[in-house]
């Protein structure tokens, strides 16, 4: 079963890329914070939210049902 | 260090490119309206055979075309639409090079359109989800590297330091998808539209479902875990649950996909620490898969009175849940007592749909009607024609997989099953499958449904960009150079880091060069490792007529119905014959042991019912098998045999070890003819069938009778 060998090897060899891609971001400080970058993706780069009313009201100005609050 | 963060940074404005992402978009709705409507022909073609229509759209062509579509043409393009808008923005730059993101879109158009003509014309491999011939997989290589070159360049250019988890699940893909591509797709080339895997039975099975799991794991799911991460919070409006959970999700998750592969061969000739490797990180990958599918659910904690109201968000939850859903039956299928009822039934087909619809349909659907009218600067046209959209999808899914569930369990237990004075309950095959005929309308119920929900869909998009003007050059203010992260600069990985970030055109041509070399193998394999397949003295190789009705097989795409392993079973050994040795495979390039059973396992069928019989089904199915599902396949009675590449064929299989001697190789047409001869006059001999001896489906029966007389200790030469 030379296959098996030649499955596993090149496994491995992809299971070590990515444990050498690992290694790297854990010791360029990738990993160093763990707060800020989930924060960071949100707001856009043109300074302005150009859809105020995106997902909440559409082109005829039909809100969505509001649930009822108890 | 902290200090550094604050200081005000410079900034400057660029431009991000959008009308990329707006094609792949356009392409991601096309090809997905296209795919899911050959799903829902192949649904039909299943309870009403009369719906193959000729030779080019009968179910064994036309399946294929439909997973290739929906894989790579509704879900590859999706990829691409939503790593084009948010790699732009993670990296705070626009793609590298506009001239690869033209060469990407376009090529990986003509990848398709290629598909969608050879699937049909039956140019194929045979290999699930690679049945592409080698001009087209030499395509793709090129095309995937392109992407890959793109993305990594950008990558390397960005102005962001923190890479966010959702570019290590992009480049975690187009790493993995390069590697398996190039080895699954391993050929040697006979024509332009006819190739030999280079592997040959148990190892041709083992590579193909390497292959065939991890597509599913590094094209269906890692890179949409990337775009879960990043269009799930956006559209959410705030930050992923726990974004240390997501990298832990990430790391776990490429780290052992890539060993469940074997689950695939459970009870095959497969060696049984294989199948138990397979079965043990199947189990491993609930832990990273629910942890992921709770981060993304989590994220909207506090917000669910939103997801009430935002279609987008409703879409996204059901996409999530059903990837929990389909990551818990994966594993759970992955044991080998559920694996012995659900394999090779209409419940593996119920599980991928779950995959699809639920997982992959779903989150393509939000991030469209989330993204759409951003690039164009506008709201959606109707919120209310959305969440009717929603909800038809969500029907369409639920018929779908129940029905199918239902079914797999049914047949797989009535194939099973003893009466009490210990005969086969169901010993005739069709009985289980007529039995569950009344699922299949269920399930084309379900597609249709889900199909009328992407036309409102499609018309509702039409509807919001209908008069607006494509926002193709988005403006964005950021900052001028890259914001650090305070790096150990002194260490190995901080130079090296730094080295090739200062060179990105060294690491991408490295890139390319190590891709590419797979890709050189795939057109001299020989050269490379010849003659892989052990000779067996007992087994003999295909003769020259069943060779060429072996390729007929492959051609009608017979295998996307019928299996050719029997499985170690008393109930198998009963209906079918002896379970599979791994010695008698060793001249099938491909293999052919198929993934399901909606006809009966062949790899004993050779001397089961005479020529005539085989002659009678192919022609018209109901006249030797009342109630049968079998498309007719009457054109191969008419069509004339192709020998024109017998002998390069031969030659083909000399060279990946098949011992056929020079002199056999020389007279390979001589004796098509004359074995070819010899059926036609059984044929008329002994059914009164005044068949031509020139006609394929002589050669088709050739290969039917040589089906289960290789056995290594078969009384056959």
């Amino acid at each position: 079963m030379q296959i098996m060998l030649f499955l596993i090897l090149i496994s491995l060899a992809t299971a070590f890329l990515f444990l050498g891609a690992f290694i790297w971001a854990n010791r360029s400080g990738q990993f160093e914070d763990m707060l800020t970058p989930a924060l960071r993706i949100l707001p856009d780069e043109n300074g302005s939210n150009t859809m105020p009313n995106q997902d909440r009201e559409d082109r005829h100005g039909t809100k969505p049902a509001r649930p009822s609050r108890h | 260090m902290e200090q550094n963060r604050r200081d005000p940074v410079a900034t400057e404005t660029i431009y991000y490119d959008n009308a990329t992402v707006r094609n792949f978009a356009v392409a991601t709705v096309l090809w997905g309206l296209v795919g899911m409507l050959v799903g829902l022909l192949i649904a039909l073609q299943l309870p009403l055979p009369g719906l193959n229509f000729g030779e080019w759209l009968t179910f064994g062509r036309l399946r294929p075309l439909h997973t290739n579509a929906v894989i790579f043409a509704f879900v590859g393009n999706g990829i691409f639409m939503g790593a084009y808008y948010s790699i732009q923005r993670l990296c705070k730059t626009r793609m590298a090079s506009d001239v690869l993101s033209k060469i990407h879109f376009w090529g990986w158009q003509l990848i398709i359109v290629s598909a969608a003509i050879t699937l049909p014309l039956g140019i194929t491999s045979s290999k699930e989800y690679a049945e592409l011939e080698w001009p087209i997989d030499l395509m793709i290589t090129v095309i995937w590297v392109v992407f890959g070159v793109n993305m990594i360049w950008t990558i390397l250019k960005r102005r962001e330091s923190h890479m966010y988890v959702a570019l290590w699940f992009y480049l975690a893909s187009f790493l993995a998808v390069a590697i398996l591509h190039v080895v699954n797709n391993l050929e040697i080339p006979v024509g332009l539209t006819k190739s030999y895997s280079l592997f040959a039975g148990v190892q041709d099975a083992l590579v193909q479902w390497w292959y065939g799991h991890n597509a599913v794991a590094f094209f269906l799911t890692t890179p949409y875990l990337g775009l879960m991460y990043y269009f799930l919070p956006k559209a959410a409006n705030r930050p992923v649950y726990s974004y240390r959970l997501s990298i832990i999700h990430f790391w776990s998750l490429v780290f052992i996909y890539i060993w469940a592969g074997p689950h695939h061969l459970l009870y095959s000739a497969v060696p049984d620490w294989a199948q138990s490797l397979g079965t043990v990180f199947s189990i491993m990958l609930i832990a990273p898969s629910w942890g992921g599918m709770l981060n993304g659910l989590l994220t909207l904690r506090g917000c669910w009175d939103r997801v009430r109201q935002d279609p987008v968000l409703k879409f996204m939850v059901v996409a999530v849940t059903s990837y929990g859903m389909v990551t818990f039956e994966g594993p759970m299928m992955s044991l080998k007592s559920i694996n012995a009822i659900t394999h090779f039934t209409d419940y593996t087909i119920g599980h991928v749909h779950n995959g699809a619809l639920g997982w992959n349909g779903m989150l393509t659907f939000g991030i469209l009607y989330w993204l759409i009218p951003r690039l164009y600067r506008t709201n959606l046209y109707s919120v209310g024609l959305a969440n009717v959209h929603f909800w038809l999808s969500t029907l369409g899914l639920v018929f779908y997989v129940i029905s199918m569930y239902f079914a797999g369990i049914t047949q797989g237990l009535m194939w099973n099953e003893f009466d009490s004075e210990g005969f086969l309950a169901y010993p005739n095959f069709l009985e289980t499958v007529i039995h569950i005929v009344p699922m299949y309308y269920i399930r084309a119920l379900g597609g249709a449904v889900y199909i009328a929900g992407v036309l409102l869909m499609i018309y509702n998009l039409l509807k919001t960009v209908a008069g607006q003007k494509l926002n193709a050059e988005e403006e964005a203010v950021v900052p001028a150079s890259m914001v650090e992260v305070p790096a150990h600069e002194d260490t190995f990985y901080g130079v090296l880091h730094r080295t090739l970030e200062a060179k990105p055109m060294p690491f991408v041509i490295l890139t390319t060069i190590a891709v590419a070399a797979g890709g050189i193998f795939e057109l001299v394999p020989a050269m490379v490792m010849e003659k892989l397949a052990p000779t067996q003295a007992t087994v003999s190789p295909y003769r020259a007529l069943e060779l060429e009705g072996r390729d007929i097989y492959v051609r009608e795409g017979c295998y996307t119905c019928h299996s050719q392993h029997v499985r170690p079973f008393r109930s198998e050994s009963v209906r079918y014959g002896e379970p599979g040795h791994a010695g008698e495979y060793v001249y099938d390039h491909p293999f052919q042991w198929g993934s399901k059973r909606t006809g009966p396992d062949l790899s004993r069928v050779g001397g089961k019912y005479p020529h005539g019989w085989h002659y009678n089904h192919m022609i018209e199915p109901v006249s030797t098998s009342p109630g049968s599902i079998m498309p007719a396949y009457p054109f191969l009675a008419e069509r004339k045999l192709d020998t024109s590449l017998t002998k390069r064929k031969f030659e083909a299989m000399q060279k990946l070890g098949v011992p056929y001697t020079d002199e056999e190789v020389l007279n390979a047409e001589a004796d098509l003819k004359a074995q070819a001869e010899e059926i036609a006059s059984e044929l008329q001999a002994n059914s009164g069938i005044a068949a031509e001896a020139d006609k394929e489906i002589i050669a088709l029966i050739a290969y039917l009778q040589k089906l289960g007389k290789r056995l290594p200790e078969g009384g056959e030469k």
